[in-house]
């Protein structure tokens, strides 16, 4: 069942928009900000109360690369892999997490504390490499920025 | 007045508020508009100013404007959208407008829902954009307030209010269609063309989607006049354009200059020219989806016309350079994996071929690479060119590829026969592979 507090949120979205299923992006963002990530438990919610089947509801969720069906570190590591960050030796600082974190591209941290996902191009490309975590920009990134900041995550 | 989307902006400030940009003539473009132009004068008046669309196919933004049914017979729900999805690898245009100044993309949207006479416009925002996002959700609520957006605008009897949509990801939510899809909460899988979206849209009703920096330009329009817009082009075509540039020279960065500069102004002067060291070799010229172009064009003006003769596309107007010390087969491998990555996977050469390219060229970046694997590789980038798939995507995928195997074939060869890749071990050796992070310049 959604939360009163998640059905709020999706009802507050409705006006928006001509018919309830659009509002099935919105709604899974939503769930997602209260519950830490999709599992099958938060698709049937969103399903029933948008009047669509679970698998409808899966086809789009699986769609969007925000929109996570596997559980998420507390951090989510967003490291752009486009080509300026490429450029800028983007790889490496891509090794450095990875050897920093002792997971791989798409994995969680044993401790739940980060997850770490590749993400297009975030439109910082003449301050490459970057990287987001939570809503955060991280620019101009070298190893020592990377441990300063991953230091710093809760 | 010859910067019209960012003379007001100063880089690193916050957002311009209300009160801000009405002191520089903000949201008059507007009460002139709605005073004294019928809807379809403000259409016609884009279409003189021959602007044309800055997401990167270059389409006469009036010229759209006018397929969209009018009159009484016309459906009474219509939709304006923004395209605010940027994530063209390399390009970071948008981000800084919306970052800066939020209500002149309000103002453009509401004049031009006003030309098509649509009631409900969409901001279709990507999701990373957090600060564009803050910044443009007060944008509008400021907008309301002041009686900019919502039921009869100004006394005008005009009645338009914008809704903020952030996305979830995917870059294929940037093409048009797709994009509409993703409003209506689907999968964002273009949609067959025709019917175009000025006549089918959003829902099935009339619908324009123009990107960012194009509708910057319309209060600007509006206010000054077409001949003003005109004639701030270098080389007949209007208007400035928001040009950047990435990777290792010695000032990346974002100027709005003449429509029409120079590559080699705008790489030597602007750029700063290339980090001590590195010799420019190339440069894709518009985002990830255009064709390379090489020293012999560093004298093109980088308008649409040009730079299309010269066989590559202006894009988004933000360019990537490609300097000696970067293997251009792994440029290119990038590029490819991130499309293959991408591709929405509704059409078969698009899925199955992109996938196919990524490996044929990490194939040739290990050393496995043989001579045929070049004419396997033209191959495919015919086979996913233009009008051989369901949307543009494809044919955008393979311009670097085609481009690439035209002036970097030694490149390729150099690879071949078990080599692998012969900047990877220069590099390791001299230990450049690590190079100073940008700094960013932006206006
Ligand atoms: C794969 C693909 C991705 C696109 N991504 C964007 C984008 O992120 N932003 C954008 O404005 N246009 C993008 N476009 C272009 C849009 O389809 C559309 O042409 C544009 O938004 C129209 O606006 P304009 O005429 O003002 O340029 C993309 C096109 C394709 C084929
Ligand atoms: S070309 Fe690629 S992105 Fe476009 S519809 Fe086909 S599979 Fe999807
Ligand atoms: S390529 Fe990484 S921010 Fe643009």
């Amino acid at each position: 069942m959604l939360t009163d507090q998640e059905r709020r949120e999706i009802e507050a979205e409705l006006p928006h928009y001509p018919r309830k299923q659009a509002l099935c992006i919105e709604a899974l963002k939503v769930v997602q900000h209260h519950r830490g990530w999709v599992d099958d438990e938060a698709l049937c919610d969103v399903a029933e109360f948008l009047d669509m089947t679970p698998h409808e509801v899966d086809s789009v969720a699986t769609f969007y690369n925000l929109i996570y069906r596997r559980r998420v570190g507390r951090n989510v590591i967003h490291l752009c892999d486009s080509i300026s960050c490429w450029v800028m030796g983007g790889d490496g600082i891509c090794e450095h997490l990875k050897g920093n974190l002792g997971i791989e591209m798409g994995e969680t941290t044993e401790d739940g504390r980060f997850t770490l996902l590749p993400i297009p191009c975030l439109g910082d490309c003449d301050r490459a490499p970057s990287m987001m975590i939570g809503r955060t920009l991280h620019s101009g990134l070298t190893p020592g920025k990377v441990d300063d900041i991953l230091r710093d995550c809760k | 007045m010859n910067k019209p989307l960012t003379e007001h902006i100063k880089p690193g400030a916050p957002p311009i508020d209300l009160a801000a940009y009405e002191r520089t003539g903000g949201y008059e473009a507007l009460r002139q508009a709605l005073a004294s132009m019928e809807p379809g004068g403000v259409t016609s008046m884009v279409e003189e100013s021959k602007l044309r669309g800055r997401g990167g196919a270059g389409f006469s933004t009036g010229m759209k404007w006018s397929f969209v049914p009018m009159g009484d017979q016309a459906p009474r729900q219509k939709y304006f959208v923004c395209n605010a999805d940027e994530m063209e690898p390399g390009t970071f245009k948008d981000r800084f407008l919306m970052e800066h100044n939020p209500h002149q993309l309000i103002e453009g949207m509401i004049l031009g829902a006003y030309a098509i006479q649509a009631p409900t416009g969409y901001i279709f925002l990507r999701a990373e954009y957090h600060a564009s996002q803050t910044a443009l959700a007060r944008a509008i609520e400021e907008a309301r307030e002041a009686g900019f957006l919502g039921r009869n605008i100004l006394g005008s009897g005009f009645d338009h209010d914008i809704h903020l949509h952030t996305s979830a990801g995917r870059y294929i939510c940037g093409e048009e269609t797709a994009l509409l899809n993703a409003l209506e909460g689907r999968r964002a899988i273009p949609r067959a063309k025709p019917p175009f979206p000025p006549v089918v849209g959003l829902w099935g009703k009339p619908t324009i989607v123009n990107n960012v920096e194009t509708l910057y330009n319309i209060a600007p329009i509006i206010r000054h006049g077409a001949d003003w817009f005109n004639q701030l082009g270098l080389t007949g075509e209007s208007g400035t354009k928001l040009y950047g540039v990435s990777g290792r020279v010695n000032r990346p960065g974002l100027w709005e200059l003449p429509l029409g500069t120079p590559l080699r102004e705008i790489i030597e002067e602007h750029a700063g020219g290339m980090r001590d060291g590195y010799r420019f070799r190339g440069v894709i010229p518009g985002g990830a989806s255009t064709d390379f172009l090489v020293e012999e064009h560093l004298d093109l003006a980088m308008d649409f016309a040009s730079v299309q003769k010269a066989g590559s596309r202006l894009g988004t107007g933000t360019m990537i350079v490609l300097d000696d010390r970067t293997c251009p087969v792994g440029m290119v491998l990038n590029l490819e994996r991130f499309f293959a990555r991408e591709s929405c996977g509704w059409c078969t050469p698009c899925r199955d071929g992109l996938p196919w390219v990524e490996k044929i060229l990490d194939d040739v970046e290990r050393g496995g690479g043989r001579e045929d694997d070049l004419d396997l590789l033209a191959q495919q980038a015919k086979h996913l060119g233009p009008g051989r798939t369901f949307c543009a995507f494809a044919p955008g995928a393979v311009e670097p590829l085609q481009s690439a195997l035209k002036y970097f074939e030694e490149d390729f060869r150099r690879h071949f026969n078990g080599n692998g890749c012969p900047y990877r071990s220069e590099s390791a050796a001299s230990g450049t592979r690590q190079v100073p992070p940008g700094n960013g310049h932006r206006i």
